[in-house]
């Protein structure tokens, strides 16, 4: 049992409708890492997190659970298997306060007194939160809303948290901010973490292992600091630059993957 | 005092278009289908309860008809939602808003069948009682149509504030893709909200026909339900109730004090002028989202 990773999606296929957005994906996260899979827009990320999450059906292949196949379960049976989606684009409840955002995130669970303790520690991670309990949440900033969509992920107990692009649209001393508090998440509170980004910078540096994804498949992976130094990765994904001896930018025709 | 008595009838009138109202708009929010049985279902509750108490019918008591078809109400909510509403899921707004229509006909046809269509009263324990203050007689029934209301949107403040069930609603109105997230069960928490607006429908007929008659087409006032709703702010509750309570007020007062064909139309005058100037009716939710 203990050899089987936490979470393993295996040849995963996802269509909408005639559109195929995943060409049969397969990755593995194991107990207490953070895996990032990098992809621009459009590549397939925020589907295949729907698809873990159980809001979106697969054509065909499996998502397992530390070896049980959880495929197209209804979302709140994956909820109450402690796998939880921190959407993109944080999806608050805008007209709830800050407090209740946090509560439904505890929607699954019972336990009145750990309810309570778990909003201490949310509240510990995230004072700006603490700060505005009573608040309701659509007059939160961006940061404050992403960290809330954060925190009321936390609220269920996860032990895999499925994070959709965390920095989108934030300023990029907040994305360190955010990512510094993941880290911390994931040594402190051991919860094991996959996460999907297009600022591949921030998140190869937080992540232990990576993925690259393009157009509905994975083209590239390995160790986060292998990756981080590949050259495809940092002409592509890294921004950077590399100078011809005649000062041009040299273009390689084709990314080596390919 | 004419005034006074134009004022109880008046809101107690606007306390059941209110309920009826916050039938459509708890239903419009959970599922954004807008149910045009609301006002037949009002008359179906109205009819069970009448047809458990009168001694015409089934002479049970009075105090056993009312949670009966209160909750009888409530399960054919859960159970439209469950066995038809859903199985639309995906087809648009028009096809929902027609299986909804045809819904209330089948409703009449089917309380005319059963109970017929003589106008009939409900025999409450208060039924044509008054009260006397002073030289003022006011109806009882209509003292306890507002008295009633009055615990009603209490309980269903502290409902959707304080229980995980009435926040898991709101969630689910506000956000449904992130209430799916957080593992609510949307499908079931769409089926109890028909069955929480089922139950409104039920205690709004029993108000109606306690203090007047009820016949298989007093449903049609649900038109006048979904009028309120729009003025009031078709996604609001409080907005549903004070729609409700000024299209109520304004019927007696523009009777007596324009002439006796306003009462007919001033609903829709004012509809008219609050879709015009206020689009939104006057509690109207700005969302506002931030990226
Ligand atoms: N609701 C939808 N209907 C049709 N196509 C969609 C829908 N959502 C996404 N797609 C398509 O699926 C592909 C993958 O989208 P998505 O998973 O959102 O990518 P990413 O999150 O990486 O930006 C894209 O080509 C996109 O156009
Ligand atoms: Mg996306």
């Amino acid at each position: 049992m203990n050899a089987s990773p936490l979470l393993e999606v295996r040849n995963l296929e996802t269509y909408y409708g005639p559109i195929v957005a995943l060409r049969g994906v397969s990755l593995a996260v194991r107990r207490g890492q953070i895996v990032v899979v990098l992809g621009a827009n459009g590549a397939g990320k925020t589907t295949l997190m729907r698809t873990i999450s159980g809001v979106l059906e697969p054509e065909k292949g499996r998502v397992l659970l530390e070896g049980a196949d959880i495929t197209a379960r209804e979302p709140d049976e994956i909820v109450r298997r402690k796998v939880v989606h921190v959407p993109e684009g944080r999806e608050i409840f805008p007209l709830m306060s800050v407090r209740e955002n946090l509560l439904m995130g505890a929607f699954t669970r019972t336990d009145k007194a750990g309810i309570a303790t778990d909003m201490e520690m949310v509240c510990g991670y995230f004072p700006a939160l603490a700060e505005r309990l009573d608040q309701e949440a659509g007059t939160l900033s961006g940061g404050q809303q992403q960290m809330l969509a954060i925190g009321r992920g936390l609220m269920a107990r996860p032990r895999l948290m499925l994070l959709d692009e965390p920095s989108l649209g934030l300023s990029p001393i907040l994305v360190k901010e955010i990512f510094a508090i993941l880290r911390r998440l994931n040594n402190e509170q051991e919860v094991t973490m996959l996460i999907v980004e297009q600022n591949a910078r921030t998140a190869l540096a937080t992540a232990d292992y990576g993925y690259v994804l393009e157009l509905g498949r994975i083209v590239m992976d390995g160790p986060a600091g292998r990756l981080a130094a590949s050259k495809d990765i940092q002409e592509f994904y890294l921004g950077m630059k590399e100078e011809s001896p005649r000062g041009r930018r040299r273009w390689k025709a084709r990314k080596t993957w390919r | 005092m004419d005034a006074l008595q134009l004022l109880v009838s008046g809101l107690a009138n606007g306390c059941i278009y209110g309920l009826i109202a916050l039938g459509f708009v708890l239903i419009y929010k959970a599922t954004e289908a807008v149910n045009f049985a609301q006002g037949d279902m009002m008359m179906l509750g109205a009819f069970l309860t009448l047809g458990l108490n009168n001694e015409a019918w089934m002479g049970l008591p009075f105090w056993v008809s009312v949670p009966v078809a209160i909750a009888g109400m409530a399960a054919l909510g859960y159970l439209l939602d469950a066995l038809l509403l859903r199985r639309m899921f995906g087809q648009s707004q028009i096809a929902v808003v027609i299986l909804t229509i045809a819904l209330g006909f089948i409703l009449r046809f089917v309380a005319g069948v059963i109970w017929g269509h003589e106008p009939q009263s409900l025999e409450s324990p208060i039924a044509g009682m008054d009260l006397r203050i002073g030289g003022i007689v006011l109806g009882l029934d209509e003292i306890a149509v507002i008295i009633v209301t009055l615990l009603l949107t209490g309980v269903l403040w502290l409902f959707f504030a304080r229980t995980r069930l009435g926040l898991a609603m709101q969630a689910t109105s506000q956000n449904q893709l992130a209430a799916y997230y957080m593992g609510i069960p949307v499908k079931r928490i769409h089926s109890l909200t028909w069955a929480l607006a089922g139950a409104m429908a039920a205690i709004a007929g029993i108000l109606f026909a306690t203090k007047g008659a009820i016949d298989p087409n007093s449903g049609l006032l649900g038109i006048k339900a979904f009028a309120a709703a729009v003025i009031g702010g078709f996604g609001s509750l409080p907005g549903a109730l004070l729609g409700g309570l000024i299209v109520g007020l304004v019927e007696p007062f523009a009777a007596r004090y324009i002439a006796a064909g306003f009462s007919q139309i001033m609903p829709y005058l004012i509809l008219l002028l609050i879709l015009v100037f206020r689009p939104d009716g006057i509690l109207a939710q700005v969302r506002q989202k931030k990226v």
